[in-house]
């Protein structure tokens, strides 16, 4: 059971098969032999769950599109029949819609992985901006998503972030026509976003494709942040790192079904069942909760232009953080000062949350401002100046070392010696 | 490939590889240029109607012509919104003490243009009460801050919607503030006045939107922001 070195074709018609196309061969290669850190944590799991929640959304979306009807009188009138009609509609649409969010959740973790281990560090760098790709994709699509049901909010909010357009000097009004298809958000932006809807978690699985080549050419990151050299550090992917995300995914669907089945409703916006009204903007439009953070930056900043440009940048940064963290040490762990500047990084993004569902009045509005400045000065000043003060721990010398104790012990490390060999 | 100079291009054969003509590939580099340059023409032109396409189309420019609003049924004071090109616009009747908190200095001075120096509105529109005639404003009730739609509170209040309000358009989507002739407070995130549509009466009664006065030629993608 245990990874096997090389894949060898057992059977004739195997043989046969991979003579002409080595498929099997790469599957095994790439998903049962590969030699992981021996010490990956429990962090590394949410990669698996990214996969799975992607393959997730395109069934559950396949499915819904069967019953769905992308006309601005009848989407939200299709949605209902889904609802109450469809057999099984209720869990497929409840389904897919907390997917999308359990969706975001995950991929934040995953990048807060990152960004606590430095796995965005050489030589991960192209790994690490196909990420942030994957992440704009996924928020293009939830964003063109959450416009198919044609509430108030799905209007509302497609209207508010296409005019996020407007504000580009001179072609802004241009551009926003040329979204729309009309003067205004309607049945012609309704057609073309769920034509986008579909065909971008397709681009997504391309982009997960080279992420995943890019994860093998390198190899994974590990919570020491040294480097693989040996093979006494590492263990192969299966049956060690099968097992690991496997029991990983089955926690996490107990918490995705617990809101699907329990509370489906409570990270949607009750606005959403009201069907779209072109002439009324509902009392208050709040994106997503996995877009507050940007809504409160974009919120924060009394111009238009500016508040626009905070947004993107606030997004595009993270592509530069291979360059803006100047510190040659990855994990946070040999990093004492950058521990604290993360950690209050990530509570400045919770609070730039929680300001961007509320309403942009008085000490709001106050505290949006400095906790944008927090996360601007995180990226811009933290990063690149942190590691000229920062005293780091040692590191030790390979990961056996640290994990098994010195020296390291033979019996702990599994007998498939010759199984795996290490780039 | 190295690239030697024929002596004559013109006369400069193919030569098939391994031959010692190998050197002058001219008649090679010719046909690669040319073929390079035709697929990228072709590419841009095939590229026009996929990106054409998503403009508006023929029936949605069609159905965007003139409409007549009855101004009979619209009380002093009160706004109506009638639907034109899928956006709201604002017709409201205003009083003559609405008319005159318009030019009291004390909400002049909280404006960010109160002389309508910014192109958000036709030259018949450009004065104090942003209309043709003060009694009725006609605007195109989409903020220009990000586009929702501005709430209508006519009455000053001390509390509603927010403190010390003098009366006009309130947005909920991010708190922009505009007076009753659609001008923007200062330090709030909308840019821009209210837009004006082009308009104009066909009688005292009837109200054309869609169409200027004789001799104007505003449209209102010469403003400077919607
Ligand atoms: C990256 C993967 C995807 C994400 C993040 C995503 C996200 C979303 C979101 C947030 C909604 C709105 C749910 C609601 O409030 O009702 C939605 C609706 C929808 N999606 Fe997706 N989606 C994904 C993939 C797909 C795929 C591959 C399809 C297939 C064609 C699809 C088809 C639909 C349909 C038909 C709806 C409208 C029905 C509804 O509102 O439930 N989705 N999607
Ligand atoms: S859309 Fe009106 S204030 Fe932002």
């Amino acid at each position: 059971m245990s990874g096997q070195p090389i894949y060898v074709p057992k059977s004739g018609l195997a043989k046969w098969f991979e003579t002409r196309l080595p498929l099997f061969g790469f599957l095994h290669h790439s998903f049962v032999a590969i030699p992981n850190p021996r010490n990956l944590n429990y962090w590394w799991t949410f990669g698996g769950i990214l996969a799975f929640m992607l393959g997730f959304q395109i069934a559950t979306g396949v499915v819904l599109a069967m019953h769905y009807t992308p006309d601005s009188k009848l989407a939200f009138l299709s949605v209902e029949h889904i609802m109450r009609d469809v057999n099984y509609g209720w869990l497929l649409r409840y389904a897919h819609a907390n997917g999308a969010s359990m969706f975001f959740a995950v991929v934040y973790i995953h990048m807060l992985r990152g960004l606590y281990y430095g796995s965005y560090k050489a030589p991960r760098e192209v790994l690490w901006i196909l990420g942030v790709i994957i992440y704009l994709l996924m928020m293009a699509t939830g964003f063109l998503g959450y416009t198919l049901p044609w509430g108030q909010m799905s209007f509302w909010g497609a209207t508010v972030i296409t005019s996020l357009f407007g504000a580009i000097p001179l072609v802004g009004s241009t551009i926003t026509t040329w979204l729309w298809g009309g003067y205004a958000v309607d049945n012609a932006t309704l057609n073309r976003f769920y034509a986008l809807h579909y065909l971008l978690p397709f681009m997504i699985l391309g982009v997960v494709f080279l992420h995943i080549w890019a994860l093998h050419v390198v190899g994974s990151n590990n919570p020491l942040g040294v480097e693989k050299k040996t093979e006494k550090d590492t263990l192969p992917f299966h049956p060690y790192f099968t097992a690991k995300d496997g029991f990983a995914l089955v926690v996490f669907l107990i918490v995705f079904a617990w809101f699907v089945f329990y509370i489906p409703s409570y990270l949607g916006d009750a606005d959403n069942y009201i069907q779209a009204n072109p002439l009324q903007t509902p009392a208050e439009i709040v994106p997503e909760w996995y877009y507050l953070p940007y809504y409160a930056i974009l919120r924060s900043i009394p111009s238009k232009i500016l508040g626009v440009t905070a947004l993107f940048s606030a997004i595009l940064l993270f592509a530069f953080l291979p360059w803006l963290d100047r510190s040659p040490v990855r994990s946070a762990s040999f990093r004492p000062l950058y521990r604290i500047f993360f950690w209050l990084f990530v509570a400045t993004v919770v609070g730039l949350g929680y300001i961007g569902a509320n309403r942009p009045e008085g000490a709001y509005v106050i505290a949006g401002r400095i906790l944008t400045i927090c996360y601007f000065s995180f990226f811009l000043i933290v990063l690149p100046l942190l590691p000229l003060i920062e005293k780091t721990k040692p590191l030790p010398a390979s990961i056996a070392d640290a994990v098994l104790g010195r020296p390291a012990r033979p019996s702990l490390n599994p007998g498939h010696s010759s199984a795996s060999e290490v780039r | 490939m190295p690239h030697v100079p024929s002596p004559d291009p013109l006369l400069a054969s193919d030569p098939l590889p391994g031959t010692p003509h190998e050197a002058e590939p001219r008649r090679r580099d010719f046909l690669f240029l040319a073929t390079g340059a035709f697929g990228v023409v072709g590419t841009i032109a095939a590229l026009v109607p996929l990106f054409a396409q998503l403009t508006p189309d023929a029936s949605t420019i069609a159905a965007g012509g003139p409409i007549d609003i009855d101004l009979k049924g619209i009380q002093p004071g009160q706004m109506i919104i009638a639907r034109w090109r899928s956006r709201p616009i604002f017709i409201i009747r205003r009083t003559p003490s609405l008319l005159k908190t318009l030019q009291s200095p004390e909400l002049v001075a909280l404006l960010s243009d109160p002389f309508s120096r910014v192109n958000q509105q036709p030259d018949y529109a450009a004065n104090w009460h942003r209309s043709i005639k003060p009694d009725y404003g006609v605007l195109v009730g989409i903020c220009t801050h990000l586009g929702c739609i501005p709430e209508f509170f006519p009455n000053p209040s001390a509390t509603t919607p927010t403190g010390d309000w003098l009366g006009g358009y309130f947005c909920p989507c991010h708190g922009s503030k505009y007076d009753l002739a659609g001008r923007v407070f200062r330090g709030v995130p909308a840019p821009y006045n209210l837009p004006v549509p082009p308009y104009r009466f066909v009688s005292d009664t009837m109200l054309r939107i869609g169409e200027n006065p004789e001799g104007s030629t505003y449209d209102l993608d010469d403003i400077v922001q919607l």
